[in-house]
């Protein structure tokens, strides 16, 4: 039976690069074991339980070759169940050693497919040469520095024309008593009425002004007063730095994968840590994509899952659970008030709407936000605009005939279907 | 001018020189202000550096600090599974079949459990009627959240481990074999095969070891005469749906009659539907002292004492057997009477009492031998009530002499529901070894020195035999809250088996019930049925001791009749607040027991009954002394209590392991000598006043045909419909139309022809006040519990209530009759006042009364913010959130359905029942919101529920069926009284009862146009 599994596209794209270096430097020989095929068949039969440096399920295969010989190897891989029934020594001793777990046999593999994987696992990358960290870091730093040097010199020249005038204005006085010329003359403007005083003179005016400023004061109190307990852009730290951005982005995990009660409950429900662990268990560190200037390494990333591994109490040194666990405890983000009843089967199963619809461009999230703002304007706008999804479904077929011919429509809406109703959310 | 005038409050200030009124003069408030208390501490007050100014700096900074920091809006944590199980699925309820026996209820039910917990009970469908939950098991979820549950196993009332409970009982079980002393099993009623085959093992193992069956409300005499009668000390069944005559002598067997659950099938030929234009009903005949259940659904009530009926009983055995009539000639005519219909019936007639004498039992057989009566079953028999008189008499007596030196209680709380509860804790005490197994520290268990804490029925594994070849299995819904053990795995262990109940219980029914059946299946079903009929055992016809005994009854005196209450039963779920609020079905009243009593007693003794002014109701107290013992009771002045007699309710007076709020009445075992619930009484009346908490006090209905239709089965089959069920007429143009007609409607139709369109129907010959519809919708809808302070004052919070109304005349008929017969405006006032006042011996009828969902809703209209509105779907809504609680609409409703939150009760220490704990709100319904403070609440029609079947329609892309469509109420009534369903789809059974000539609505000259139907009372008065 061949079984297929998933790659991790990010450290695939490492060693495909690696590797392309590896090609391009030695010349290929027919005979020589491919490394890069290697690769890629190990990847797709091996690398489920297989780590190169590391134990997972199976032993850690860096260096196999080393440990036994070619032949072995060649039975062991094609059917290791026969050598342990055989009594092989070698044989039984590792299947002891890795809790009785069985290989696969993959008697598909032919002997030079066997040796361009041990090729693969044998090969030793040479170190990598530059490390552009530094440069970067640098560049970044002179930019702050020229904004801060312009500002000042901008402030400069302002201080100086503030004080030029100052002093073309003393002169001028000066050189006006100089001439002997009045300059009280500016003091007779004090006889007229001042502008302030005609305004408070001026009732209309006045009534004017307090109108408005009474009136914008209530907009905005109103504006202030109707984001109270609106949590658009809610976005809490949570225990476990969760990325949507890698799972449901890069790596295109459907939602529903994980909010499986989504399509048959009114939750979506949060994924029990078991979820996780359907791919986590052989995932144990990140090699994707990093964003240094957010602290967002490799290492960090992979430390998350450690967290993981520490609350769903996962020893990864053994592979196996210890029972010991600590539930995560997450911090909601959407937060209906319980007088609301939303249902997500109602929604993502009978309507067929995307999750992105409510929930925004989640597969862009590297921490997840509230992105709409779930307020009833924002629930009933929706209903008002949007057409009932009847396609196949028997129950819609004798309301919407009656329906549509009542209103006069061919398509109805979910508000003539009674979807504006108050005890439809209520109750 | 104006100063001349001079006002005082008494005459003292007119004259001046009382020193003591300038005194007052001077003062602002009569006492003196507790100055010194606050400033009296010179010193003090004068090294302080805070003066006024800066106390208000203070005061005035740390406000807006504190109203600053409340701005933050809350922090929700979600904590999801680590490994989800595999059948909980967030958001999606799961049921399970599960089968409560706790030794007075016994019902095959489903569990609603969402998230693990059990939150609701419904009727398991598939199973027989007879086992259809009542409101006792309805609400019996609610107990297992119950915060004062014993939470391990204690030994001298200090926590210790199960195995250290174990270890020491068994040495103490082997120490007092080989002592050879006595040890007594004092056991609830389980029949539980499996249970049984454990405490046969368990005796063999200690051949000391005696097992006594002890039942609080004991069947003890029916057993012994079903013994003389067929040789085994068993129970018959009855399936009243057969019956076509029924005569009842003080057997409510609508309520708790022999384990009850005859409800049902009785309910089914009540209902009159019209064949071939004759429709045909069952007959009631109902001789009683109280007033009950089946007293107010019966035809014919005769209300009089035990004694009274048993010359009845006598008579009537004579009158169907061609015997010699002895008796006086109105008791021998009542029997002629009721010999006629009986004969009429032929097998279909039956003859049931509850007199709690073995003669008067054994005389009820013979009859029912002598008509050949298909409606008992002696074939199939039941054992869920074992218990035995004589042999709990003589474990007392055993446990004083020091002849018994050990003691295990079961599920029993001797201590409290013996009326010689406190001899029987005086031999506890002297017993070597004392043990119970007990879900509460209750007054046994308080008594012993190892107590087991048992876990409930949700909680745990167990099967019943409902009757021969009947079986129901028990299986745990929910893991246990509490370190709690079963009496079976305890057994087990004291037997050094090391297998688990759960595994000895498959084996037993794979071994010796299920034949050729799956485990599985019945396991999932709840219940299995064996096909082979049991051996039909032989009559032993000799009854004439008996019937002479009958005659020989005591007829002089007061007797004091005690009886189980719907909402409490025998008190084991005495800490249940929704069962303490279920207003009694007859009586209405809540969170206490009294003594009825009828209305020319209480006049001849001095007891009274007062309405007061705000409309509560106060009672004077009466004490009742029965032998040596005596109570102090409240008073009810009960219509139809039969003279000389006085009732009282078992079950309430608990101390023992209940909250302070629920230690209501007065315990009535007190009283329960030899085992017999009729004692002869001595009464007087004693100063005092106790206050009630009644929800209803207007107890009749005066001749007001629109709200309860009632006429007899004749006019139903002679009659059209313009004779017993007309629609009321308005003039318009000086033309008679009717109510119905949109000719006179004031508002606009809306067109409701398409989707669904809800209506909810009522049978009033199907309903028997049983309650249970009442319960489902506290358990469905969050419905709080007030408390009988607030019920008192009227904030009752049932969204469903079931209305009882007693005639003023013999029947209602005859109350329409005087109605129509008044004559100018004093004799209206006099007539009515007179209508008031409910007959001596009344017709009753219940009402059950929930938001009518009019199309034309007073309610709606009067809104000033549209918090209530209507669907399309038929259904009237109320919007919580938006309500702003001017109460305008329950001013403007007609059926005064609508209830308001006067406080937040989930979350106010002054009401702490059980949404006030975090243990009590596991049984919310996660569904339903729950109501804050100031808004107004109604019932919805389940919406939760009909959205719910329409989103299940949806998800699978199908058309709904008739019967899908649920509420709280219609899925609870095993009687069929309360149908629901979409009257849009023309095969629904609502759509039919809608065309129905019983169906009418209720206020129909109101013109709301309501969304729930109600048909029409016939009552079978017929007598030839």
């Amino acid at each position: 039976m061949i079984r297929f599994f998933c790659l991790n596209v990010p450290q695939i794209r490492i060693l495909f690069a690696l590797l392309l270096a590896i090609t391009i430097a030695t010349p290929s020989h027919a005979q020589e074991p491919d490394v890069q095929k290697g690769k890629s068949l190990f990847n797709m039969n091996c690398a489920a339980c297989h780590k190169l440096n590391k134990r997972a399920v199976g032993p850690a295969l860096a260096g196999v070759s080393e440990k036994y010989d070619k032949e072995w190897l060649y039975s062991w891989i094609k059917n290791s169940m026969a050598m342990v029934k055989s009594g092989d020594a070698q044989a039984v001793a590792i299947y002891e050693e890795y809790n009785k777990s069985v290989m696969t046999a993959f008697p598909q593999l032919s002997n030079e497919d066997i040796d361009n994987i041990i090729a693969y696992t044998d090969y030793t990358p040479p170190a990598p040469a530059v490390v552009p960290g530094a440069v970067a870091t640098q560049a970044t730093g002179s930019s702050d520095a020229n904004s801060t040097l312009l500002l000042s010199v901008l402030i400069l020249v302002l201080v100086v024309l503030v004080v030029m005038l100052f002093l073309v204005t003393k002169t001028l006085r000066k050189l006006a008593i100089a001439n002997g010329i009045e300059i009280e003359k500016l003091s007779s403007k004090s006889k007229r009425t001042p502008l302030w005083e005609a305004y408070v003179k001026n009732s209309f005016l006045v009534f004017a002004t307090v109108i408005f400023l009474l009136f914008s004061s209530a907009y905005f109190a109103y504006g202030y007063l109707m984001q109270v307990g609106v949590d658009q852009g809610y976005m809490p730290v949570q225990p476990i730095h969760y990325s949507h951005k890698i799972h449901a982005g890069a790596n295109e995990i459907d939602c529903k994968y994980c909010h499986s009660s989504a399509r048959v409950s009114k939750h979506s429900g949060i994924p029990s840590l078991n979820v996780c662990m359907n791919c986590h268990m052989n995932i144990a560190e990140y090699n994707g994509e990093e964003d240094l200037e957010k602290g967002y390494t490799k290492a960090f990333y992979t430390n998350e899952i450690k967290k993981l591994y520490k609350a769903v109490g996962w020893d990864e040194e053994n592979q196996k659970y210890t029972g010991e666990t600590q539930p995560v405890k997450w911090v909601r983000i959407h937060n209906l008030p319980d007088f609301v009843y939303f249902n997500h089967a109602q929604h993502v199963d009978v309507a067929g709407i995307e999750c992105q619809k409510c929930h925004g461009p989640v597969e862009e999230m590297e921490i997840l936000y509230q992105y709409s703002p779930l307020t009833m304007g924002w629930c009933i706008d929706c209903h008002r605009e949007t057409n009932v999804d009847l396609e196949n479904n028997e129950y819609y077929e004798k309301i919407h005939a009656e329906l549509s011919k009542k209103y006069g429509v061919e398509k109805l809406t979910i508000a003539q279907m009674g979807g504006l109703e108050c005890g439809k959310c209520h109750y | 001018m104006m100063n001349q005038k001079k006002y005082w409050k008494s005459t003292v200030e007119l004259d001046n020189a009382n020193e003591f009124v300038d005194d007052l003069k001077g003062r602002e408030f009569v006492d003196k202000l507790p100055e010194d208390a606050f400033l009296g501490d010179e010193q003090t007050l004068n090294d302080s550096k805070t003066n006024r100014r800066d106390f208000l700096k203070y005061v005035g900074f740390s406000t807006a600090a504190a109203s600053l920091a409340a701005c933050e809006g809350p922090v929700y944590k979600s904590i999801p599974y680590v490994v989800q199980p595999e059948e909980i699925r967030p958001g999606i309820s799961n049921f399970y079949a599960t089968t409560i026996a706790d030794g007075f209820d016994v019902a095959s039910v489903l569990v609603k459990t969402r998230e693990g917990r059990p939150i609701k009970i419904e009727n398991n469908k598939d199973a027989p009627v007879q086992y259809s939950a009542n409101a006792r098991v309805q609400a019996s979820v609610l107990s297992l959240y119950d915060a004062q549950r014993l939470q391990g196993p204690t030994q001298s009332s200090s926590p210790i481990s199960w195995e250290t409970l174990i270890e020491q009982t068994r040495q103490q079980l082997d120490a007092l074999q080989d002592d050879g002393a006595e040890v007594v099993l004092l056991t609830q009623s389980f029949a539980s095969p499996s249970t049984q085959q454990l405490i046969d093992e368990l005796k063999a193992k200690y051949s000391n070891l005696k097992h006594v069956v002890y039942d609080a409300v004991s069947e003890s005499h029916a057993l012994d005469a079903f013994a003389q009668a067929y040789g085994q000390r068993v129970l018959p069944t009855y399936d009243f749906s057969k019956a076509e005559t029924i005569v009842s002598f003080d057997a409510d067997f609508l309520g708790d009659w022999q384990g009850g659950g005859h409800g049902p099938s009785y309910a089914k030929t009540r209902i009159p539907k019209k064949e071939n234009g004759k429709a045909k009903m069952s007959k009631h005949f109902q001789f009683e002292a109280n007033m009950t259940l089946s007293g107010a659904s019966a035809d014919k009530r005769v209300p009089m004492s035990a004694s009274q009926q048993q010359q009845v009983l006598a008579a009537l055995y004579t009158e169907l057997t061609n015997g010699v009539a002895t008796s006086d000639e109105a008791t021998q005519n009542m029997a002629k009477t009721v010999a006629k219909q009986l004969r009429k019936a032929g097998k279909k007639g039956i003859v049931i009492t509850g007199i709690p004498t073995v003669s008067a039992q054994r005389v009820a057989l013979a009859i029912n031998e002598v008509l050949r009566s298909e409606v008992v079953d002696t074939q199939h028999t039941t054992t869920l009530r074992q218990g035995n008189a004589a042999e709990v008499g003589r474990v007392i007596a055993g446990l004083n002499s020091g002849v018994v030196q050990g003691i295990i209680t079961v599920g029993v709380n001797p201590v409290y529901t013996l009326p010689n509860g406190n001899t029987f804790a005086e031999g506890v005490a002297k017993a070597k070894f004392s043990m119970a197994f007990s879900m509460k520290n209750d007054e046994t268990a308080s008594k012993t020195q190892w107590v087991a804490a048992t876990p409930h029925y949700l909680e745990s594994w167990g099967d019943v035999s409902f009757k021969s070849g009947h079986y129901g299995l028990t299986q745990p819904t929910i893991r246990p809250l509490f370190d709690t053990k079963q009496f079976q795995d305890v057994v087990l262990a004291w037997l050094g088996k090391d297998t688990s109940y759960r595994d000895a219980l498959t084996a037993y029914w794979k071994g010796n019930i299920l034949g050729a059946g799956s485990w599985n299946k019945a396991l999932h079903d709840g219940f299995f049925i064996q096909s082979a009929s049991p051996k039909k055992s032989k009559y032993s016809d000799v009854v004439i001791d008996a019937v002479s005994e009958l005659r020989a009854a005591n007829v002089s005196g007061f007797t004091l009749n005690l009886y189980t209450k719907t909402g409490l039963g025998d008190g084991q779920q005495a800490n249940n607040p929704w069962l303490q609020e279920l207003p009694d079905p007859i009586t209405r009243v809540t969170w206490d027991n009294y003594l009825t009593v009828s209305k020319s007693d209480a006049e001849s003794l001095g007891l009274w009954n007062e309405t007061q002014s705000d409309g509560s109701l106060n009672g004077g107290l009466a004490k009742v002394t029965v032998g040596e013992r005596s109570l102090t009771v409240p008073v009810l002045i009960q219509p139809g209590q039969a003279k000389s007699t006085f009732g009282l309710a078992f079950g309430y007076g608990k101390q023992a392991g209940l909250k302070s709020e629920m230690q209501v009445g007065v315990n009535a075992y007190a009283l329960y000598n030899e085992f017999s619930h009729v004692q002869p009484v001595t009464i007087e009346a004693v100063t005092g006043k106790h206050e009630f908490a009644c929800t209803q006090l207007q107890n009749t209905l005066m001749g007001r045909e629109d709200i309860v239709r009632e006429t007899t089965l004749e006019i139903f089959n002679t009659k059209d419909r313009s004779h017993y069920n007309a629609i009321p007429v308005v003039s318009k143009n000086h033309i008679e139309t009717a109510v119905t007609s949109p000719e006179v409607d004031i508002w606009d139709e809306f067109d409701r022809s398409v989707g669904h369109h809800f209506n909810l129907s009522i049978d009033l010959n199907a309903c028997t006040g049983c309650g249970a519809c009442v319960v489902a919708c506290h358990a469905e809808n969050n419905v709080p519990v007030v408390g009988k302070r607030e019920i008192r004052k009227s904030r009752d919070m049932h969204w469903l209530r079931i209305d009882r109304y007693y005639s003023s005349e013999e029947t209602f008929a005859g109350d329409n009759q005087t109605v129509d017969e008044i004559n100018g405006l004093g004799d209206s006032l006099t007539t009515f006042t007179s209508l008031e006042e409910p007959s001596e011996n009344p017709q009753v009828t219940f009402q059950p009364i929930m938001c009518q969902h009019c199309n034309h809703a007073p309610c709606e209209s009067v809104c000033p913010v549209a918090a209530t509105s209507h669907g399309r779907q038929g259904q009237n809504h109320m919007a919580y959130n938006r309500c702003v609680g001017t109460r305008y609409c329950a001013n403007n409703c007609p059926y005064k359905v609508r209830r308001f939150n006067w406080f937040l009760y989930n979350n106010n220490d002054e009401f702490d029942f059980y949404m006030n704990n975090d243990l009590g709100r596991m049984v919310l319904n996660p569904d339903v919101v729950v109501r804050s403070r100031g808004v107004m609440e109604k019932c919805s029609m389940c919406i939760q529920k009909t959205q719910k079947t329409i989103l299940d329609a949806k998800l699978e892309g199908r058309e709904i069926v008739d019967g899908e469509f649920q509420t709280a109420c219609s899925s609870a009534c095993a009687n069929g009284a309360i149908a629901f369903g979409d009257i849009n789809d023309e095969t629904s059974s609502v759509a039919e009862t809608l065309k129905s000539d019983r169906m009418y609505h209720l206020l129909e000259s109101v013109g709301t146009k309501p969304n729930v139907q109600y048909q029409t009372k016939v009552r079978n008065t017929e007598t030839s």
